[in-house]
């Protein structure tokens, strides 16, 4: 039972970096229509950017810097070079974001170093103990920021005038466009929105074991999470988020006694198979919503 | 001669000159004068006499060329045959794909138990004969792109990229689990061994090195898979493909069956990449269950959009490209002395060679959709014009 419990918690740790890199994916293809393939970048880049600054102004401030840093570069990289593509299809666009990834990665690799980097956080592998069960602080400390985060851009896309602008520019951008909504804008908040997010999961992401140039593989299991929750629903990615990591952890745990012939390290994989299994049974995700095309 | 009764049967006379497709109307290359004639191969002689060309100076290459660069000429055909391959799904079929690394694997994994030594470390059967391991490879890859297909005809667009994606990470898992068929990571096993005739191509013999023969064998069977790609391209098959690809609802609305037009494309292309990957492995020799990952698929797509989505004679400039590349960046510490050719300092070669993997995916993708085959199709619109603008 108690093993149970700290791989759930465990799964909902690092299931909280997941959703948070899954929003910033959702945010991004509500408005465009796009999966940016830079998140990965944006996450590494928001993580060294951190451990760089972390040991000036320390670890909340840093991370509160590269959230903002980040959003820049990412709406830096809309403006130059996604904006000029705006209407050319959608494959052509989602391609030009692998190579921004390529380049960036090659830059951000470049402060990485060879070694690992840690980003200075102050939990490391401390835990609390609550009864008989074992919590890593960092995990609580994500779970707590993510919460949080979420609230926050739930009640943005529901209370705020941009929020409304954003909804509605997703739901039909013409119609938004005729209402005076300035679409460049929603472009440019979800891209920077997206980069602060990364930044955030990036930071997060380094905690505990520190960061090298293989963390941003990590970035992809968020795509196994929309994948789950359906590209156009933030709840769904919170939700999907949630789900890839807990089953991530629990395979972790369970796998070696019960199906040792899938081989070591199967949890890595493990968010992949599940999204391919979801989707054979419902091609659009569990909450995305089913194209319905008109000729 | 048409019989009376075909003539009949349609209707209409037969054309005249329509069965010598080659013979255009002299000084006016692009008046056809039949339909087979427009659709043909190589419908300009220019064309021709430039494609028999390149041929007979690409056969005449090793000769006059060092060992090392005729490996990697024959790296690069290789390449260019998976290229075409991706082509096909990606540049024809408009079927996004990012799992072109894993179909390369099995087919490489494929071809190497195959022809693998039975005595070895990993399992081998010792049969070295090589069109019996090359089409076992394809077909091989072939059949799991059919397993896989099903997703792909129930998704589209961007769902599909991200599948194929998450199939690279489950087919690394694998290759990485399984050491006995793969070596395991770090320790990998040796490629498939061409034979035929009595003749090791991977050894060098008394009348031509390893690299010559390799060279001349990759050469042959670029041409053997090229042509039949570019036969498809035209045929019933390839316009169905392109319908697919800019319209799938209407496609489907004028009968191309969407789901046997995807499982076909999927399933050829991953043949062609299973055999690129065995032959991939034959040419290097020697290799490692975690080289068939996310990057070597994007290397693939940049190849195939670099050198112009669509085309076949774009994926040949293109893999070429993509492969002389690492070899021209190894240049540039010599012309530009900011840039190390050391790991450890900052703006290194290695550095420069992935950035310009992006940075061309990128200017390519902004400035000539059509890639370099874009750019030749320029550069010959303003010469046959010269010297009026157009």
């Amino acid at each position: 039972m108690t093993e149970l419990v700290q791989t759930l918690v465990r799964g909902l740790g690092s299931g909280c970096i997941y959703a948070l890199l899954a929003v910033g994916f959702v945010i991004i293809y509500k408005s465009m229509r796009i999966i940016s393939f830079a998140q990965p970048s944006l996450m590494l880049a928001g993580a060294v950017l951190v451990s760089y600054l972390a040991t000036t102004v320390g670890f909340y401030a840093a991370v509160a810097l590269a959230a903002l840093g980040i959003a820049v570069l990412a709406l830096g990289i809309e403006r130059s070079t996604i904006r000029p593509l705006v209407g050319r299809p959608i494959f052509v666009i989602a391609i030009v974001t692998i190579g921004i990834d390529i380049v960036v990665r090659v830059i951000v690799n470049g402060f990485i170093g060879l070694d690992v980097r840690q980003v200075g956080d102050p939990w490391g592998l401390k835990t609390v103990s609550i009864g008989s069960v074992l919590i890593q602080q960092r995990h609580l400390a994500m779970i707590a920021t993510t919460l949080v985060l979420v609230a926050v851009l739930f009640a943005f896309f529901r209370y705020t005038r941009l929020g409304l602008a954003m909804r509605a520019a997703s739901f039909d951008q013409e119609a938004a466009l005729a209402q005076g909504v300035s679409v460049g804008l929603v472009f440019a908040t979800s891209w920077a929105m997206a980069g602060a997010l990364a930044a955030v999961a990036g930071a997060f992401v380094g905690t505990g074991a520190g960061i090298d140039q293989l963390t941003w593989i990590i970035a992809f299991k968020a795509l196994a999470a929309i994948i789950l929750g359906g590209l156009d629903s933030l709840g769904g990615a919170v939700i999907g988020g949630l789900t890839v990591g807990v089953v991530e952890s629990l395979v972790a745990t369970y796998q070696q006694d019960w199906a040792p012939w899938l081989g070591q390290n199967f949890a890595v994989v493990s968010p992949y198979v599940l999204m391919m299994l979801v989707l054979l049974i419902r091609p659009y995700g569990l909450f995305g919503t089913p194209e319905v095309e008109r000729v | 001669m048409t019989s009376l009764a075909e003539q009949t049967r349609t209707g209409a006379p037969p054309e005249p000159g329509g069965r010598r497709r080659s013979r255009a109307a002299r000084g006016r290359p692009r008046l056809y004068l039949s339909y087979g004639q427009d659709m043909a191969l190589l419908n300009t002689r220019p064309k021709r006499t430039a494609v028999i060309g390149l041929v007979i100076l690409a056969a005449l290459l090793p000769f006059s060329m060092p060992d090392d660069l005729l490996h990697l000429l024959a790296l690069g055909f290789v390449a260019t045959i998976g290229a075409i391959g991706l082509n096909l799904v990606t540049g024809y079929a408009g079927q996004i794909s990012l799992g072109h690394a894993f179909f390369l694997g099995v087919g490489a994994y494929t071809a190497a138990v195959i022809s693998g030594d039975p005595d070895g470390r990993t399992i081998g059967f010792g049969i070295t004969f090589l069109p019996l391991w090359l089409l076992a490879a394809g077909l091989v890859a072939g059949l799991t792109g059919l397993v896989v297909a099903p997703l792909a005809v129930r998704l589209r667009g961007l769902y599909l990229a991200i599948v194929t994606l998450g199939l690279v990470f489950i087919g690394l898992h694998i290759f990485r689990e399984w050491d006995s068929v793969t070596g395991g990571p770090g320790l990998g096993r040796p490629g498939a061994i061409p034979e035929m005739f009595g003749i090791n191509f991977a050894v060098d013999g008394p009348a031509m090195t390893r690299d010559q023969k390799l060279y001349l064998l990759t050469l042959v069977l670029l041409l053997i898979f090229a042509l039949p790609a570019a036969n498809l391209a035209r045929s019933k098959v390839g316009r169905a493909f392109a319908a697919v690809r800019d319209r799938d609802m209407a496609a489907s609305i004028i009968g191309v069956s969407l789901t046997r037009y995807k499982l076909l494309a999927f399933a050829i292309s991953s043949f062609y990449a299973g055999c690129a990957g065995a032959l991939l492995t034959m040419v290097i020799g020697f290799f490692d269950p975690t080289s068939w990952n996310l990057q070597l698929s994007i290397e693939y797509l940049a190849m195939v959009l670099i050198g112009g989505a669509g085309t076949i004679s774009g994926s040949i400039m293109g893999a070429l490209f993509i492969t002389l590349l690492p070899r021209l960046t190894r240049e540039l510490p010599a012309l530009m002395p900011f840039i190390s050719d050391s790991v450890t300092d900052m703006p290194n070669v290695f550095q420069v060679e992935t950035m310009l993997y992006g940075l061309l995916i990128i200017g390519f993708l902004i400035f000539e959709p059509r890639g370099l085959y874009g750019i030749w199709v320029r550069c010959r619109n303003y010469w046959r014009s010269w010297p009026f603008s157009y």
